[in-house]
């Protein structure tokens, strides 16, 4: 096991080391001159080289990744373009994102998950045929077409829900719940779609194997055969599957957050590029690459936990 | 009485094509897929000729007016026709989900090939390369792309096509790694074949049907990115008519005209969704792993 983490570990640094090389440079592969979009509206030459000296734009580019990335490693993400520290703003950020992550995994998790349990259970029924067509269509929905017809729906025409906005938790929890639902809705129905054609394909492996054989003729119930049973090493395959899905989540908070006008992590990185913002592009950027990294790493060791022939096999296929 | 060989009228491949053809007709949602697909690929090729008006004529006389005779979807905030704008609109759509999953088939499999059939360190390196990649979130990556580039549908194509390349190297990568022990590779091996002719004549011809799935749900994908990068400013300019271009525009309109909202973004499901219900029956049809 031990061995098995430390290489774990060792792939982990190896990627995130890549991905922050691959930020630095991406971030001055944008076009324009940095220190002109630092300087905002002043074009005085002196003032602009006095931005290139402050910043060190002046020297090499190895230079500047090895005190970008030695300042990151003690937490310091830099100066925004408005002198903001790139590293607090993102922490005030990121808990808007992380509540909408939450919520709509939890949606994604309650409609998804009984979903795929019961298209294989029936499957080739019409059950099965209206649930996988159900999640196929959720995957065809952009996201934010849906936001914009359930603003239409729910905000404009019903007048139920705020058409946007955040308040925090703190303050109002029952207001904070009104403005995340359609966003948390939006960003978790796609989700759902992807969770039960995972579960349906893991169910249908599960309800195939021996040990679903072998619960039937000791003659269990058919709930404790499927619930207990195939529900629960099922599990496992989805859980890897989610893990995964970190990356999409990301790019599905961005867009959500800019069509509920909720100022999050998603947003920060659109508003970043859009306005060329160099170092809290970077910041940004790199915190979402060391977020799926993280994640990835979890998701591998808590598979190792659940499936030993993982850890005794070595070599992944 | 001589014997006289007769070459069989049905050779196998034609017999296993026929086969795989009667399979897929007797699924309705694939056939439908296709027929919706292909209607979006027709009308977006024949556009000057199927579009009712010219997507970029003005009426101030009929400005946000209702669905008529004369403007079937009815127009929008320039009194320009929906239904028109929309069936142009599909030029943008198709041209960036076709070209955006060719673009990426074309990276992916050489790298993929090669990272899985040659082992050996380029596979490590590789495949560290793809996590890197794919530590990015996709569309972070198209945003990022577009934005290094400039807003235009080529260099949001560019974008798609880029972002979505790493994850099809590793599926190119697992095929090419299990086709490697296949017996017919062995034997090609013992036959004294070299690394190219046995990638370009088994292990390429055998991962096809992985390779067309995939494209299948690489479209629609780039499709919904097309529309979002769009959307987001970072795609088609307006006033080229896109699905995205004119979602984006809708948004002031919302209470007074949430059609312009709709419309759109119904071509954009209904366009996706075939392609996808397209790529769940050829699956079912090519792959025999999910034939249970």
């Amino acid at each position: 096991m031990g061995g098995f983490l430390l290489r774990k570990i060792g792939a982990a640094l190896v990627v995130l080391f890549l991905a922050s090389v691959l930020v630095f440079a991406g971030a001055r592969a944008i076009p324009g001159d940095i220190a002109l979009a630092l300087g905002g509206e002043e074009r005085n030459p002196q003032v602009i080289e006095q931005i290139r000296e402050k910043y060190g734009l002046n020297d090499p580019l190895p230079v500047q990744y090895v005190r970008w990335v030695g300042l990151a490693l003690t937490g310091d993400l830099g100066r925004d373009s408005r002198e903001l520290p790139v590293g607090h703003t993102i922490v005030t950020r990121l808990p808007l994102t992380l509540e909408l992550a939450g919520l709509s995994l939890l949606i994604a998790a309650l409609i998804g998950l009984p979903a795929g349990v019961i298209a294989a259970v029936r499957r080739g029924k019409p059950s099965d045929y209206t649930a996988t067509t159900i999640a196929l269509v959720g995957l065809s929905i952009p996201h934010f077409w849906l936001g914009l017809v359930l603003i239409i729906a729910f905000a404009v025409e019903l007048h139920w829900l705020p058409a946007g906005g955040y308040v925090p938790l703190s303050e109002d929890p029952v207001e904070n719940l009104r403005h995340m639902l359609m966003p948390a809705f939006v960003l978790g129905t796609g989700f759902s779609a992807v969770l039960m054609r995972q579960m349906r394909s893991a169910m249908l492996d599960s309800l195939a194997s021996d040990y679903v054989r072998t619960a039937r003729a000791k003659g269990l119930s058919e709930w404790a055969v499927v619930g207990v049973h195939a529900f629960r090493n099922s599990l496992i395959t989805v859980v890897t599957v989610l893990g995964l899905q970190l990356g999409a989540l990301i790019s599905g908070a961005v867009i959500t957050e800019q069509i509920f006008g909720i100022a999050g992590f998603g947003r920060l990185t659109v508003d970043a590029i859009t306005q060329r913002d160099y170092s809290l592009l970077q910041g940004v950027v790199l915190v979402a690459a060391a977020g799926y990294v993280v994640a990835s790493l979890a998701v591998d060791v808590v598979y190792s936990l659940l499936n030993p022939r993982i850890r005794v096999g070595g070599r992944p296929a | 009485m001589s014997y006289v060989e007769v070459a069989p009228l049905v050779t196998p491949r034609a017999r296993r094509r026929r086969l795989l053809l009667r399979r897929f007709v007797r699924r309705p949602f694939a056939v439908l897929g296709l027929v919706v697909a292909l209607a979006f690929v027709v009308s977006a090729i024949l556009a000057p000729v199927v579009a009712p008006a010219n997507p970029d004529a003005t009426d101030f006389n009929a400005l946000l007016a209702h669905p008529s005779s004369e403007h079937l979807l009815g127009t929008d905030e320039l009194g320009r026709d929906i239904l028109s704008r929309i069936i142009w609109g599909a030029r943008a759509s198709i041209q960036a989900g076709v070209l955006a999953t060719l673009l990426a088939m074309v990276i992916a499999v050489p790298i993929g090939l090669v990272a899985g059939y040659y082992r050996g360190w380029l596979d490590p390196v590789i495949s560290r390369f793809t996590d890197v990649l794919l530590a990015f979130p996709f569309l972070i990556v198209a945003v990022g792309l577009a934005a290094i580039l400039g807003p235009s549908l080529l260099n949001a194509t560019i974008a798609l096509g880029v972002g979505a390349a790493p994850g099809l190297i590793r599926i190119a990568r697992g095929e090419a790694l299990a086709l490697r022990e296949e017996d017919y590779v062995r034997a090609a091996v013992a036959n004294g074949a070299g690394g190219p002719t046995i990638l370009a004549r088994h292990i390429l011809p055998n991962m096809m049907n992985t390779l067309i799935v995939q494209a299948t749900v690489t479209i629609p994908a780039a499709i919904i990115g097309e529309a979002t990068l769009s959307f987001l400013g970072l795609g088609v300019q307006p006033p080229t008519p896109s699905w995205g271009v004119m979602l984006s525009a809708a948004q002031p309109y919302i209470s007074d005209a949430p059609r312009l909202a709709l419309y759109p973004g119904l071509a954009v499901v209904c366009c996706t969704l075939s392609f996808n219900l397209l790529g769940d029956g050829l699956r079912d049809v090519l792959d025999p792993r999910t034939q249970r």
